[in-house]
């Protein structure tokens, strides 16, 4: 190994002993469910904050965007204004609702009105599937990133990579509940925004921070002049690519708010305004971090030479920001860049933990309370029955993507995030919000809702170009679908369901509650709606 | 620790009845609603003029505004900065007129569970 490999792997190993000595940590004072499923409500609004920051700044973020602005300029750009824009949904309609009127899980909000075992096995269902959706395209990225960060190409160390991250998260949830993972979320987010602030300042400084001579700099650098720092490069192609992102981006906007793996991070503080405090907190994070990635993807582009731009161009973009880290560090071969490069792979590293750890603890939260419990159990497991399957449960979710995500590395599998918004988006926000505010909302609403908006999202995109139908790439040879590329079964032209899925859940719940009757829904209205404002009845922190 | 959910759908209690008829709750409500609805209006409509001027007024996003900063990329940078407005206002306007009624009216919530 070289010497900035074996910096990089000392520096992953101590992220590593770091997170497993805070879970084993925190796992000491928590006892009951309500320290498993929700970090006993007992953080603080800032404390929750960053750990929404460390759930949501995923690696597809960081080096996602960077690197998607390093080479197709404004368009990377575009993405991340949806992603920050989002969370006014989250903050305005969503986040202190939930906090008041649920306990553990996206269903409980639904099932204070509703009939429990539909209900909960829609919610259940559609929260399962979102996550593994976004675990699966996390744990693939994991295994592509350390191969890459560590300069390797063998086929048997990304599997390697794939596996230990996925025992790693195992270890977080089962061992730390929701106080070690929320923890491990939380120094993930200082590491990231830390490292990526150190990255931007040492960029800056190298224009006299005028941020105009680094774009100047990075249009000219990109071959591509003045249209690189303009919309349009990667999506205005054609009216079908422009109408395909603003599928994405309503996707995008209306997603974040219905991700289960968010939703259940509201539960984590004692009161609703400590919710609140926190999606402010989270928003002067996440705002703070898009606008990093901004300067690091143009500076990629202004400040990374020839080879190096053209190695960021084959990683798909991901190297962006660890390379841009090197040169800014003194380049290649000094022990600035090495350093700086080794840092910030680390920080890569820790962020894709923390993203991991947060959903597989959602998915098995949610089997062990809403299906296990409610639905196998009529409501009648012990607390300590339940969460030992809530154990199990992220035991066998962690071992399934495992399995999953080793055969999917073959596959691009990129899409699966934007999937997950979109399902998150058509599937959940509609029942979310319905719930909230529509008195005449009944279970057969919720159903329809969640199953439709869940189906449609996922149906079309099997249709769509990215399953089949893109033939082979010409230049490259690869082909550009899922299916062998002489099969061609695709009728929908979008690569992104939102436009069609996301008002079709809404429909389908709407037109679900039209045609039935449930007084019982309506009558516990009342009650869900003085719980959601005042927090009367709301669930307690625990007291230690 | 509560009830379990799984009670809860079958349980009702009258208190919240109570609360729910108070003239307080209503203006609660109102309250709520006359901020949140107009600003997801506002804040959607924003981000989709946002998004369609991106894709389709793409001469007009180009134009130069100083040296190499253009429309777009103040347009975008609005974008942030409208959200944190927002986010800052609703977090005041919770403060100063939502919170004091929802305090009030929790508060009487615990003092009948306590008679």
């Amino acid at each position: 190994m070289e010497g900035h490999q074996i910096l990089t792997t000392a520096l992953f190993l101590s992220v590593v002993a770091l997170t497993v000595g805070i879970t084993i940590w925190a796992s000491r004072n928590s006892s009951g469910a309500a320290d498993h499923y929700a970090g006993g409500r007992g953080f603080s609004g800032f404390q929750n904050g960053l750990a929404i920051g460390g759930d949501y700044m995923s690696a597809a973020s960081f080096l996602g965007i960077s690197g998607a602005i390093a080479l197709s300029g404004y368009d990377g750009f575009l993405y991340s204004i949806g992603f920050l824009v989002a969370w006014l949904v989250a903050l305005l309609l969503v986040a202190e609702v939930l906090r008041n009127s649920g306990r553990y899980t996206m269903a409980d909000q639904l099932a204070y009105r509703m009939k429990q075992k539909p209900v909960r096995t829609a919610a259940a269902t559609s929260t399962v599937v979102v996550s593994i959706f976004y675990l699966l395209a996390q744990m693939v990225g994991a295994g592509a990133l350390v191969a890459l960060l560590l300069g390797v190409t063998s086929e048997g160390i990304k599997n390697l990579t794939i596996f230990f991250v996925g025992a790693l998260m195992i270890f977080y949830v089962t061992v730390g509940g929701m106080k070690g993972t929320t923890w491990v979320q939380i120094v993930k987010a200082v590491l990231l925004m830390a490292g990526s602030a150190l990255i931007v300042v040492l960029v800056l400084a190298k224009f006299g921070f005028n941020l105009s001579e680094l774009l100047g700099t990075a249009a000219q650098n990109s071959g591509k002049g003045g249209a690189f720092l303009e919309p349009g490069l990667k999506y205005g192609v054609s009216t079908t690519s422009k109408i395909d992102f603003i599928s994405l981006g309503i996707a995008l906007v209306l997603g974040t708010a219905g991700l289960p793996h968010i939703l259940i991070r509201f539960y984590t503080t004692p009161t609703s305004k400590d919710a609140r405090k926190s999606v402010l907190w989270a928003i002067g994070l996440i705002g703070a971090f898009y606008l990093f990635t901004l300067v690091l993807g143009f500076g990629a582009a202004a400040l990374l030479d020839k080879d190096s731009y053209a190695e960021v161009a084959a990683s798909g973009g991901n190297l962006a920001s660890p390379l841009l880290a090197e040169a800014v560090g003194g380049g290649p071969g000094s022990t600035g860049g090495a350093v700086l490069l080794a840092l910030i792979a680390a920080v890569a590293f820790a962020t894709i933990l923390a993203v991991v750890a947060g959903l597989t603890l959602t998915s098995s939260v949610s089997v062990a309370h809403d299906l296990y419990n409610s639905v196998f159990k009529d409501g009648k497991a012990s607390e300590a029955e339940e969460i030992r399957v809530s154990r199990i449960a992220a035991g066998v979710i962690g071992l399934v993507a495992i399995l999953l995500a080793i055969p999917a590395q073959k596959l691009n599998i990129a899409f699966l995030v934007a999937l997950a918004f979109a399902v998150a988006a058509s599937a959940n926000l509609p029942a979310i919000i319905y719930n909230m505010f529509w008195r005449r909302f009944n279970t057969r609403g919720a159903l329809w809702s969640i199953y439709g908006g869940l189906i449609s999202a996922v149906g079309l995109v099997i249709f769509s170009p990215i399953v089949s139908g893109k033939g082979i790439d010409p230049a490259t040879g690869k082909n550009l679908s899922l299916l062998p590329a002489d099969i061609d079964i695709s009728w929908f032209p979008l690569e992104n369901p939102g436009i069609v899925s996301i008002p079709l859940g809404f429909l389908l719940g709407y037109l679900g509650t039209i045609s039935s009757k449930e007084p019982s829904a309506e009558e516990r209205y009342t009650e869900l709606e003085v719980r959601a404002l005042t927090g009367a009845g709301a669930e307690q922190a625990v007291q230690h | 620790m509560t009830q379990d959910a799984h009670d809860q759908a079958a349980r009702h209690d009258p208190v919240y009845d109570e609360l729910s008829a108070r003239p307080e709750f209503a203006e609660l409500r109102s309250r709520y609603r006359r901020f949140v609805i107009p600003a997801t209006a506002a804040f959607l409509a924003w981000y989709a003029l946002y998004v369609l001027m991106s894709m389709f007024a793409h001469d007009f996003m180009s134009t130069k505004v100083a040296g190499n900063i253009n429309v777009a990329l103040v347009f975008g940078l609005l974008q942030f900065a409208t959200t944190f407005l927002i986010a800052w206002l609703y977090s005041r306007y919770s403060n100063t007129n939502l919170d004091p009624l929802a305090k009030q009216l929790s508060d009487d919530y615990y003092e009948s569970r306590e008679r």
